[in-house]
């Protein structure tokens, strides 16, 4: 199969699709907290729920509302579930460290009963929390009042039943297990097994396999220290268990490798059942070489039989039975390839993005600078690229297509790469698992853009 | 004659330039690598490599003398205790952060803005 190489192309988009506006979440000032910047967005396995995690610690969870026959042309809107203070700052003495309680990864539960589950984690510890709904309480208590207030026992006369009458729905967060100091290293995924009793948790440079009722211990399943520190030259970046093999994970690193692991074959999985890394031509060699093939995102295929993978200026698509070179590459922004000198000075080289497969696995996501996120639809090879901004945040307004000016003339409507705003970076994005609707985080806002229906 | 040359030098000039950008053109990453080294000549022989690795790896991790902090304290007990609340014009060395006067990392009890 022949490796497709995408460049900036028409930006038509797909003949289907066309991408609206639909809600904004956040404050509108210029001038952002740190708490409130957006780390993690997901939605859970139905898409009716949607979870964020931010730099101060806190989940925020949307639902959809159910579809009225009022509104036929667009799907429910995303409100206000649940909010809750996942994770607090720390400071562990032994070691002089500060833990942050930015939350690095949320991941849901698939739903076994009336309440909803999901594994947030920062750099040290993952908790599972339970959300769940409140919308009856008892009441006719013999010996309380209704405020809670105790009766004077001599007014008893007559004894009865309580009942459950309805109440105004609540919903409650707490948190069920706490998996904590397993990592020495800063967690940097957390990943659900298919068998639903099992996770992963990965930090630079371990993987653990955790069991999701037991908090006291934990399996090394991956371990990449060197003996010798002076020796480290990688780290794990990202890692993620295939979807429906619950023997199968991969990991990513920082020097653009992918290795798949199968736990039959060994208890520690220190050797790679697969290796997937496209070989570099050595003239291309530079500097900037490693950093910019350090990968940062990998995600499975819903059907399991690819994985895509992000580093700094690409998104590449790796069939798993084909280790020597991705079946598909997708350019995110090569014009930035003329401005590695200052995007190393200013730290913006080394910025995380993710990447997102679409329901049915025919078009992929991925953000980039100016608040611009990109998507690649995969069988007609065409790209489009967006914009989350307040200037087309009318409802329902249809987004119209953005474009970069490399160089040379710049038409009317496009920007030139010097234009560009590198505060304004898209790293998490969403793509609800059926429909055509997405989660896109800007600094500190999340704005949810629907397909036009007609 | 001298202008001759200098015509000729001239030339030469202008396709030396051609050349460069052609170069920039065909590589801009290898320009780039250039203008970094130019700006920086002492980085890291290992591109890409330890450095920054273990600078990940060390995310976090506070230090703490505690031969700067008794030395701090042993001045202290000489002097006032410089008044509470920070004192921007403080030389440092003279003013060693105690438990007491670091602000506390509390968790923002604040609702996040996503919210209504």
């Amino acid at each position: 199969m022949q490796s497709v190489v995408q460049t900036a192309g028409a930006g038509g988009g797909s003949n289907d699709v066309q991408w609206c506006f639909s809600q904004v979440k956040g404050a509108i000032d210029d001038d952002v907290a740190e708490a409130d910047i957006i780390s993690t967005v997901e939605f859970n396995h139905s898409g009716e729920l949607l979870a964020t995690g931010d730099k101060g610690g806190r989940v925020v969870i949307f639902q959809q509302e159910q579809e009225t026959k009022g509104q036929p042309h667009s799907r429910g809107e995303y409100n206000v579930y649940s909010t809750f203070q996942s994770h607090e700052p720390e400071f562990d003495y032994l070691k002089s460290l500060e833990i942050e309680e930015k939350i690095n990864k949320i991941r849901w539960l698939p739903q076994k009963n009336a309440a909803q589950f999901l594994l947030s984690t920062n750099d040290k510890t993952i908790k599972l929390w339970k959300i769940s709904e409140r919308d009856k309480r008892p009441e006719g208590y013999n010996l309380k009042e209704e405020d809670g207030r105790y009766r004077d026992p001599s007014t008893v006369t007559t004894l009865r039943v309580p009942v459950f009458r309805p109440m105004d729905l609540m919903v409650e967060a707490s948190p069920r297990r706490v998996f904590a100091n397993a990592h020495t290293y800063h967690i940097n995924s957390i990943s659900v097994n298919s068998d639903y009793e099992t996770y992963l948790s990965a930090d630079d440079l371990r993987i653990n396999l955790w069991h999701l009722e037991i908090t006291d211990r934990s399996f090394n399943i991956v371990d990449i220290k060197p003996a010798n520190m002076e020796e480290l030259t990688e780290v794990i970046t990202a890692a993620e268990f295939h979807p429906n093999q619950c023997n199968t994970l991969v990991y990513s690193s920082s020097k653009g490798t992918i290795r798949l692991c199968d736990m039959r074959a060994a208890a520690l999985c220190d050797k790679h059942s697969k290796l997937f890394e496209e070989p570099e031509d050595p003239s291309n060699r530079s500097f900037f070489s490693e950093i910019i093939s350090s990968i940062s995102d990998v995600k499975f295929s819903h059907n399991g039989r690819y994985m895509m993978t992000r580093d700094y200026l690409s998104v590449k698509i790796w069939d798993l039975n084909m280790e020597n070179r991705p079946v598909e590459t997708y350019q995110v922004h090569e014009y930035l390839r003329s401005k590695l000198c200052s995007l190393y000075e200013n730290d913006c080289i080394f910025d995380k993005f993710e990447c997102c497969w679409n329901g049915n696995d025919s078009v992929v996501m991925t953000g980039s600078y100016n608040n611009f996120f990109r998507m690649f639809e995969r069988g007609h090879r065409r790209d489009l690229t967006l914009e989350a901004s307040r200037e087309s945040s009318k409802p329902r307004a249809v987004l119209k297509p953005r474009k970069v000016c490399a160089g040379g003339k710049r038409k009317k409507d496009e920007i030139s790469v010097d234009s560009l705003d590198f505060n304004k970076k898209i790293l998490h994005t969403a793509w609800h698992p059926q429909d055509n609707i997405i989660a896109v985080a800007t600094t500190n806002n999340l704005y949810i853009f629907q397909d036009k229906m007609n | 004659m001298s202008t001759e040359n200098q015509e000729t030098e001239a030339q030469f000039e202008s396709e030396e330039e051609k050349q460069d950008s052609q170069e920039k053109n065909s590589n801009p990453v290898k320009a780039e690598e250039a203008k970094l080294k130019a700006k920086y000549p002492n980085l890291g022989q290992k591109p890409g490599g330890s450095d920054f690795l273990m600078k990940r790896l060390q995310k976090g991790q506070k230090y703490f003398d505690s031969g700067d902090y008794n030395m701090a304290k042993a001045k202290m007990k000489n002097k006032q205790l410089p008044a509470a609340g920070p004192d921007k014009n403080l030389v440092t060395g003279d003013h060693i952060p105690t438990p007491q006067d670091l602000p506390q990392r509390k968790s923002s009890l604040v609702t996040s803005k996503l919210v209504g």
